[in-house]
């Protein structure tokens, strides 16, 4: 059967026309603020003229750039934990009966649960009580355990949707449990362990209530800079450090794209 | 599934894996999650203290004041919506929200997974970098482009297409629109990692049989996206629930739902067992959903 | 793979926790408030690393400082809050009126009702919420709330109000003629009614005033006078207005924490902000006033006579407003939680 029949098959009609729809309305909101954060004016809606004086003051300024280099190492750090002790726990999980498990679904989903101020205040009031001192710390503590479920439902996800028939195949073929997990179900798992950690890592990027409620002198977070922006006023500045974000996440991504074309494809 | 043909050693120590693999996240969230909660449990039955923070005094005016409140002229209790109504209409919104990224994401899902595994990728990154930027700022941006004089009706005005702007911000629309924009990779990547292994062998079997296109997208393709479906009605929804960037901004901020009432009793309102009050039972309402329908899905599996 | 997480957030750890060498000095305070200048003239002239943390609400800054959650050296708070906060036990007494410098604070900002005789906190800046008016729109008497609470028919859907509790339920105290810090409940339900009335003319209820006042959507707001200076400046048909009902006043002081670890650079800081060349630098960063005598001398060329900064002559006074009791407070959150529901 030919290539152009199979996909023929394979697609419905519209489907990709939805796909590009949802990566414009993405995308609109960003092409604005990129736009405008070349304006020479400090308004983030009034046009007056093109300008780089606010990725200048970017440029300049240390405390946006150490808040938004905080962020990237918070978020980096606490998705890739999360993701290996979500990838534990859906392992557990899936597929599996055993006594507890409602209990045990229950606390893996809590941090979803719990309204973002009320985890902030409760954990604040949690580590001044037990004398953990705040900081860089425990932001990257309550980081982690707010990104569990993140990474969580979408590994399970993958997980449940694997057919149960070739772990008992391999075990028929003598492989050891390390072997299976190692060359059959982790490679299978991929896809659920990339979408995972990408939740995770963007819901920490965006965290602000919980990360200025326990962090301590010194450690601060770009939503934490931008939200005590809001009383003076909004200004470019924010989305010249947004649009430079944007960029070095791309480059992130065409650096992993061009260091994956090494590997082999799944 | 425990495999009876195992001998029992082998059943002790696949017990004991199991363990292995799932205590490091429940520690962790047990020590950082539930003892902070419980914290906030014990102070929804304290009473308030008069800058804020908590007076250790024992009190159930905390739940009370969900359903009722003191007259304003004669003090006595009177059984008031008013807090109903937020969670109610915070619940409404965040459904509607869930339901539509449900329609969006679902073909935006399949269609990436029908891609070559090169571009698979970058159409994954692609929908998530834009969360790379903050959500305060992504949000106003989006309701200059919604407003009376932003980019979309000044098109819509200099095309013809309309003779006054549409009202497309400070309204239920705006809201709705900005709930989607903040959660819509929140309900496609888990599509798209449970959809990904599809067999299409399946679909152009069913093909062969003479099914309908529509026929086999609902008995097909959708019961294998089932474990993304809940996976990212989940990550949607709840999160949803709690939501007040979009309501605030986009709505112009006329209406209170559930997170501003909550958080507001952390901050001005300086009632601290009020607002613990309220995310108690808001949680307590969510666990019970989430139970049900980890049932429901368990009964499902056992019944093919 | 689960050691490799450990170790490499250790290092990371190790990595990030700044070093605390001698001569540090923590401020946490309001976004965009502190000019990096002023930062660099007070570091090199008193050999002193200073770090910058903000906060987004008076409200984040006393949970935390409450909750024993201790590393500032410098606290900024408003009025109302230093009240709170020695009421509360939870500022140094650092006897500002002592300091060699305190002579230069304006006479009228050394007995206040939140610290009178100056024993805990020093003046940093000061500002007003009154209204702000597209004059090209609104035609009539405009120094008056009727432009709030009871519009002609073309600014009726073009209100905005600012989203805080106290500043909405003050201006319609005001225009209804009842006093502040309210614990009446017939007085209130006065006060809710004209706001629901209002509620429909309003098209949102922002603080983010100076957008919507730019771009046309709101003809009429609440508003802080640097903010709106900084909306004249994009939009020169916008008018600052000082409401003859009155208007609100607060100011923003340099306080101490108790446990500040650096207490003597805490000290060094609160006197070197009381020198006029100082006081006018936040001024001329922020676009609102300060209370030191002489710093209009250093002050930017037509900012302190700019109409925001400095009330007309038959302008009324405006009014500091202390923290209400607990029953005002929760009247006025019922108030508003039955306005916006």
């Amino acid at each position: 059967m030919s290539n152009a029949r199979l996909k023929d098959l394979r697609a419905f009609t519209g489907f990709g026309s939805v796909a590009a729809g949802c990566v414009i309305f993405l995308y609109a909101p960003i092409l604005f603020l990129t736009v405008y954060s070349f304006n020479d004016g400090r308004s983030v809606s009034q046009w007056s003229g093109a300008s780089l004086r606010w990725y200048a003051k970017v440029l300049h300024n240390s405390d946006i750039q150490a808040a938004a280099v905080n962020s990237l190492i918070i978020a980096t750090v606490a998705a890739t934990v999360a993701t290996v002790l979500a990838l534990g726990a859906a392992l557990a999980m899936t597929n599996n009966r055993f006594r507890g498990e409602e209990a045990a679904y229950a606390t893996i989903t809590l941090p979803l649960m719990v309204p973002e101020i009320v985890t902030a205040v409760a954990s604040l009031v949690f580590f001044v009580s037990v004398g953990f001192s705040l900081g860089f710390t425990t932001i990257l503590l309550a980081h982690i355990v707010f990104c569990i479920p993140f990474a969580y439902l979408p590994i399970r996800a993958r997980l449940e949707g694997m057919d149960a028939t070739l772990r008992s195949a391999a075990a028929d073929l003598y492989a050891s449990r390390r072997q299976a997990f190692t060359k059959i179900t982790l490679p299978l798992l991929v896809p659920g362990l990339v979408s995972g950690w990408l939740l995770a890592f963007i819901i920490s990027l965006d965290d602000f209530i919980i990360s200025s409620m326990v962090a301590g002198p010194g450690s601060t977070t770009l939503p934490m800079h931008i939200y005590g922006m809001l009383r003076l006023g909004i200004t470019p500045e924010v989305n010249a450090i947004s649009s430079l974000m944007l960029i070095g996440s791309t480059l992130l991504v065409i650096v992993a794209g061009v260091l994956n074309r090494g590997g082999k494809t799944t | 599934m425990t495999d009876r043909a195992l001998p029992l050693s082998s059943r002790w120590s696949e017990r004991a894996v199991t363990a292995g693999l799932l205590w490091p996240s429940l520690a962790v969230i047990t020590v950082f999650m539930v003892i902070p909660v419980a914290i906030m449990a014990v102070y929804s039955f304290l009473e308030p203290a008069t800058y804020g923070g908590v007076v250790w005094k024992f009190s159930t005016a905390g739940y009370e004041q969900i359903l009722f409140e003191r007259d304003f002229l004669d003090d006595s209790l009177v059984f008031s919506a008013d807090y109903l109504l937020i969670l109610w209409r915070s619940v409404a919104q965040a459904a509607i929200a869930t339901l539509l990224c449900l329609i969006i994401s679902v073909p935006t899902a399949y269609y990436i997974a029908t891609r070559s595994d090169r571009a698979k990728t970058i159409w994954i990154y692609l929908i998530t970098i834009p969360y790379w930027v903050n959500l305060l700022i992504r949000t106003i941006a989006l309701l200059f482009i919604l407003r009376d004089d932003g980019p979309i009706n000044d098109v819509l005005m200099a095309a013809g297409l309309v003779s006054a702007p549409l009202s497309l911000s400070y309204n239920s629309f705006a809201i709705g629109l900005g709930l989607v924009y903040s959660f819509l990779p929140f309900m496609v990547l888990p599509l798209y990692s449970a959809f990904e292994r599809f067999d299409f062998k399946l679909l152009e079997a069913a093909y062969d049989l003479y099914a309908s296109r529509r026929i086999a997208f609902f008995r097909i393709v959708l019961p294998v996206m089932r474990p993304g479906l809940v996976a990212g009605g989940l990550l949607v929804f709840i999160p949803a629930i709690g939501s007040f960037l979009a309501p605030d901004i986009l709505g112009g901020g006329k209406t209170l739902m559930i997170g501003n009432l909550i958080g507001t009793q952390f901050q001005g309102a300086r009632n601290w067992p009020f607002g613990a009050a309220l995310s108690m039972i808001l949680m307590t309402l969510t666990l019970i959903v989430l139970i049900w329908m980890a049932r429901r899905a368990a009964r499902t599996k056992f019944n093919g | 793979m689960k050691l490799r997480a450990i170790l490499l957030t250790t290092a990371v750890l190790g990595w990030a926790v700044p070093a605390l060498a001698e001569g540090d000095l923590f401020i946490y305070t309001w976004g965009e408030y502190t000019p990096p200048d002023l930062v660099t003239k007070f570091e090199k002239e008193f050999d002193v690393k200073v770090h910058i943390d903000t906060f987004d609400s008076m409200e984040t800054m006393l949970a935390k400082l409450r909750s024993g959650a201790g590393g500032y050296d410098i606290v900024v708070a408003g009025d109302a809050t230093v009240q709170v906060m020695i009421a509360e036990d939870m500022i140094e007494k650092i006897d500002v009126n002592a300091m060699p410098n305190y002579a230069n604070v304006d006479d009228k900002w050394k007995d206040v009702y939140w610290d009178a005789g100056r024993s805990y906190s020093a003046p940093w800046a000061w500002g007003s919420t009154a209204l702000i008016v597209d004059t090209a729109q609104v035609t009539g008497d405009i120094n008056t709330l009727d432009v709030l609470f009871n519009p002609a028919e073309n600014v009726k859907g073009k209100i905005n109000m600012l989203r805080d509790v106290n500043d909405v339920i003050n201006m319609a105290q005001r225009y209804l003629g009842v006093p502040r810090c309210n614990e009446s409940p017939e007085d209130m339900k006065k006060v809710l009614e004209l706001l629901q009335t209002q509620k429909e003319w309003v098209k949102s209820y922002n603080s983010e005033f100076k957008e919507p006042m730019v771009s046309g959507e709101a003809i009429v707001s609440m508003g802080w006078n640097g903010y709106s200076m900084r909306a004249r400046e994009e939009k020169p048909t916008l008018a600052y207005v000082y409401p003859k009902e009155g208007y609100t006043g607060w100011m923003d002081n340099l306080t101490v924490p108790k446990g500040a670890p650096d207490l003597d650079n805490a000290k060094a800081f609160v006197n070197f902000m009381m020198a006029p060349e100082n006081a006018a630098m936040v001024s001329n960063y922020a676009r609102y006033s300060n209370g030191i005598k002489g710093s209009e001398a250093f002050m930017d060329a037509g900012l302190s006579d700019a109409p925001e900064l400095t009330p007309p002559a038959d302008a009324p006074a405006p009014e500091f407003i202390p923290t209400c009791s607990p029953e005002s407070v929760k009247l006025y959150d019922r108030v508003w939680t039955k306005l916006l529901n």
